[in-house]
């Protein structure tokens, strides 16, 4: 009886290692060795895009609303001129959409001027354009690093999201054939 | 000497004090101590490990802007940090709510105690039950073992 409560203290150790092993190994492999910080879930998975009604970054352009982006499966792309990173995300996004993908983008908490700017001098990938000056959007969507990139579907349900730099190894392992499915799911 | 340290010591804190500051109105100071207890309690979600009050983030400083909005707006301290929560996940609650998912973290502290409590129970008692081990006589067999080992003992030196 004394030998197997001594033994307490160390099962109680192999479980809890057991336990983090188990969750820090599921991370890695989820995420691979080239991701810096923690990615969150999105509570907003399954749920409608948010409701906005916010300028266009073109020059003249409408009032865009969440209404706008329903119709067909789409990636809604959260970018911004001051986000180093989705510089380098941005030809991966130019070729993506020169293959027929639908993406939108949201111009987060940037200077109007300076996306148009941006978007002449690298190519617009984007069908419409949110400009999110003040980042409302973003709150509504959770968003708290850019490039973001979320998945809605034809009925404009947020899908998937990812956070970081879509690469081709991202697109297809990740956004790719979830894009695919929601595509060849909506013929009949 | 102690003086000029202690003014250093001061004025080092008083700067960490200050770290993020907003210039919001509050109609009372009800709700300004309501704005510090929500921006003290939510969790900033970029910098992770620190509360949006601390952080200087820029979405931390969106995040303030929104308390102080949804205050305004006469909101209640759960229906802000719900707000949050819808879009940012639990992970913004420093102080996570009961669901099905927090349950063992709620819960594992009081079970550790019950288990530790117990497992002290039980040495306790094991420990009383050693002094009447040792005040127990020696039978008539035994004690004639005792001296018979005490003897051969002597007899080897």
């Amino acid at each position: 009886m004394r030998k197997v409560l001594l033994l307490i203290p160390l099962a109680i150790f192999l479980v809890l290692a057991g336990f983090f092993l188990h969750t820090l190994w599921s991370k890695s492999q989820q995420e691979g060795p080239a991701s810096a910080s923690i990615e969150l879930p999105s509570p907003l998975i399954g749920k409608p895009f948010p409701e906005f009604s916010l300028p266009s970054v073109e020059e003249g352009g409408q009032v865009i609303t969440e209404e706008d982006l329903k119709g067909q499966p789409a990636l809604v792309n959260v970018w911004a001129t001051w986000c180093v990173a989705c510089r380098v995300e941005h030809p991966v996004l130019n070729r993506l959409a020169e293959q027929g993908v639908v993406i939108h983008g949201v111009n987060y908490k940037d200077d109007t001027a300076a996306a148009r700017n941006w978007l002449r001098d690298f190519h617009d990938p984007y069908q419409l354009d949110v400009a999110d000056t003040e980042g409302r959007l973003g709150i509504d969507l959770g968003v708290y690093g850019a490039p973001e990139t979320y998945l809605i579907d034809a009925e404009g349900i947020i899908r998937y999201k990812f956070i970081g730099v879509i690469d081709d190894r991202v697109w297809e392992s990740k956004l790719g054939p979830r894009y695919q499915a929601l595509l060849d799911g909506e013929q009949p | 000497m102690i003086r000029c340290l202690l003014g250093m010591v001061l004025l080092a804190v008083s700067a960490l004090a200050i770290a993020a500051i907003d210039t919001y109105e509050f109609e009372s100071e009800a709700q300004r101590q309501r704005f510090y207890e929500l921006s003290g309690e939510l969790r900033c979600p970029k910098c992770q490990n620190q509360n949006i009050a601390d952080s200087n983030a820029p979405i931390a400083t969106d995040m303030r802007r929104e308390v102080h909005r949804l205050l305004q707006e006469g909101e209640s301290d759960e229906a802000i940090v719900d707000f949050m929560v819808s879009r940012y996940g639990d992970f913004v609650r420093y102080r996570p709510g009961l669901t099905s998912q927090t349950m063992v973290l709620w819960f594992a502290p009081v079970l550790f105690l019950v288990v530790g409590v117990a497992v002290l129970l039980v040495l306790v008692r094991r420990r009383r039950r050693v002094p009447d081990a040792q005040n127990r006589h020696l039978s008539e067999d035994e004690q004639q073992q005792l001296r018979d080992l005490l003897d051969k003992k002597g007899s080897n030196d």
